[in-house]
């Protein structure tokens, strides 16, 4: 047993030692894998950034409805218990224009501007928390809500979620189809390498079936070597998506400033980076694989 | 140890290399494959060491039918020869050592083990001082030697050898046939194709001779 491990780790170091001889030409073959890879899996970070951002904004889907001014408050009572008894509704909270503004003045950090006007300009308001979710449950609810009387204005906040939705999806299938495309190019590439390899090889590959070696035997080299392949380029992927984010999150800086706000873009979680490392390495593996069993049996002693 | 039994062997091609070929081999026999040029002798070894396989009839290899045999029990079977080729196959992208080095690499042995094995094996042949050399800068009689320590180090029971002293002058030929006859002295199985008739005077061993693919 610890012979076999021994034969492995020889085996990996006799690899790398390769790697190292001819580091030009083996960096080259692992920055194209990790340009390839990074593609698929940096649109898969900035989807999953704002795919973050629309949840954080958008919460649960919320009705707003905004009362025309001068409204009394009897009719605002009669409004809210009208709207209690709504079975589509679940609850409801009453918003007073007083109370709209100081939230706008404490949340959006445009104190000075608001500080700076003579009247509020803000409405009473409901945010209804409906019972139904669908989007269609919900635009059947504002619509009813829009022919109510005194009742100026209906919003339904989470459409542009909804759209948003809509459109992460699209975005995932187009990070799907790249990453099928990609990674059909990663299989390529170690094919190719291996089968060069095979061929400048051929006289040891000869040799070492003259001398007893098994199939097995003849194979671990190659297969290891597009394992190591597929585990570099992979993390080259992983290096080159940090470094983008890094000189993304320093340009989104200012803008943080500007609105008060503390979004950065988040690198690939640790279960998402080692899915990414087995990922390639699986890769580099099927490609070394498919390579040996194409060209490995050709080579016959004579 | 090595039988066989009314071999043909015919190339694609059509060309009939061996003929209607029956003998046997002893365990611990020396015998001397001879015959000119394209008798047949280097297409005899292959179909021992399974390279070929014969068309019609049967090789036996200690009790195995090289017929039959799988591609999965190749490799069994070879580690029991010592091949030693007349263009010695040597490895030029490695030492001296870790050519010889390579069939234990293969069978797995344990590291420390395999380095005396290997020394042992040099020490054989006369190269143990030239250990770190690239079998590039070796003379064709070291390289011989090389392939014949390559050959030995795995203590085979059979060894095979094809014309090894093909292109040696005959002081290095008497060199390389004494060690032969030093495996021989230890009860190893020698198989050597030579058209050099002279070694037959100088060691003892029964000679077959081939002609135009049929033994004499
Ligand atoms: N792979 C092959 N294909 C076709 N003919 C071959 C092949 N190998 C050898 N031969 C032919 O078989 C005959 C015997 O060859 P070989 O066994 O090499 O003879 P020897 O080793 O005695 O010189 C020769 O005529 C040779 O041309
Ligand atoms: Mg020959």
């Amino acid at each position: 047993m610890k012979n076999v491990l021994f034969q492995h780790g020889q085996v990996i170091s006799i690899i790398l030692q390769r790697l190292l001889q001819n580091p030009f030409a083996s960096s080259l073959n692992i920055i194209v894998i990790g340009i390839a890879l990074s593609l698929p899996i940096g649109g898969y970070v900035l989807l999953k950034n704002v795919q973050n951002l629309a949840h954080q904004l958008a919460g649960t889907p919320q009705i707003s409805v905004f009362l025309a001014t001068g409204t009394s408050p009897d009719e605002i009572a009669r409004i809210s218990k009208q709207l209690k008894e709504h079975s589509a509704i679940d609850r409801i909270e009453f918003v007073p224009r007083d109370l709209a503004l100081k939230q706008l003045q404490v949340s959006t950090g445009l104190s000075d501007v608001v500080a700076g006007l003579t009247q509020n300009p803000l409405p009473d308001a409901f945010i209804i928390y409906p019972t139904a979710l669908t989007s269609q449950q919900l635009e059947l609810l504002r619509d009813d809500l829009k022919s109510w009387s005194k009742l100026e204005h209906v919003q339904l906040d989470s459409a542009w979620a909804h759209k948003l939705e809509a459109l992460l999806k699209f975005g995932r299938l187009a990070v799907f189809i790249l990453a099928a495309l990609l990674s059909f190019a990663l299989v390529a590439i170690t094919f190719n390498t291996i089968r060069l390899q095979i061929l400048t090889q051929r006289e040891e590959i000869e040799v070492a079936k003259l001398i007893g070696a098994t199939n097995g035997f003849i194979r671990r080299p190659f297969l290891y070597f597009g394992i190591i392949q597929g585990l570099f380029g992979g993390a080259a992927a992983w290096l080159i998506i940090a470094f983008s984010l890094l000189l993304l999150n320093i340009s989104l800086s200012p803008l943080n400033q500007l609105y008060a706000s503390s979004f950065s873009l988040q690198h690939l979680s640790i279960n998402d980076s080692l899915t990414l490392l087995g990922f390639s390495t699986y890769l580099g593996w099927l490609g070394a694989w498919l390579s040996v069993s194409q060209h490995l049996w050709r080579i016959e002693p004579k | 140890m090595i039988r066989f039994n009314q071999v043909y062997k015919r190339y694609p091609g059509g060309y009939e290399a061996l003929k209607n070929l029956s003998f046997e081999i002893a365990e611990g026999e020396m015998v001397f494959l001879t015959g000119h040029s394209g008798a047949g002798k280097s297409t005899l070894l292959k179909l021992i060491a399974a390279i070929e396989r014969p068309t019609t009839g049967s090789v036996l290899v200690k009790g195995q039918n090289i017929k039959s045999l799988k591609s999965a029990a190749l490799p069994y079977l070879r580690r029991n020869l010592g091949l030693v080729f007349q263009d010695h196959k040597l490895l030029f992208d490695r030492s001296a050592f870790d050519n010889v080095m390579l069939p234990l690499q293969i069978c797995g042995f344990d590291h420390r083990e395999s380095a005396k094995r290997v020394r042992a094996a040099l020490d054989k042949v006369g190269l143990l001082k030239r250990e770190k050399a690239n079998p590039i800068a070796l003379s064709g009689g070291e390289q011989q030697r090389l392939c014949i320590a390559r050959a030995i180090v795995n203590r085979p029971t059979i060894l095979l050898a094809d014309e090894p002293t093909g292109n040696l002058d005959s002081e290095y030929s008497n060199e390389i046939m004494s060690i032969f006859h030093s495996f021989h002295q230890v009860g190893v199985t020698l198989l050597i194709a030579t058209h050099d008739e002279s070694a037959l005077q100088h060691f003892p061993g029964r000679a077959l001779t081939l002609k135009h693919g049929e033994l004499l």
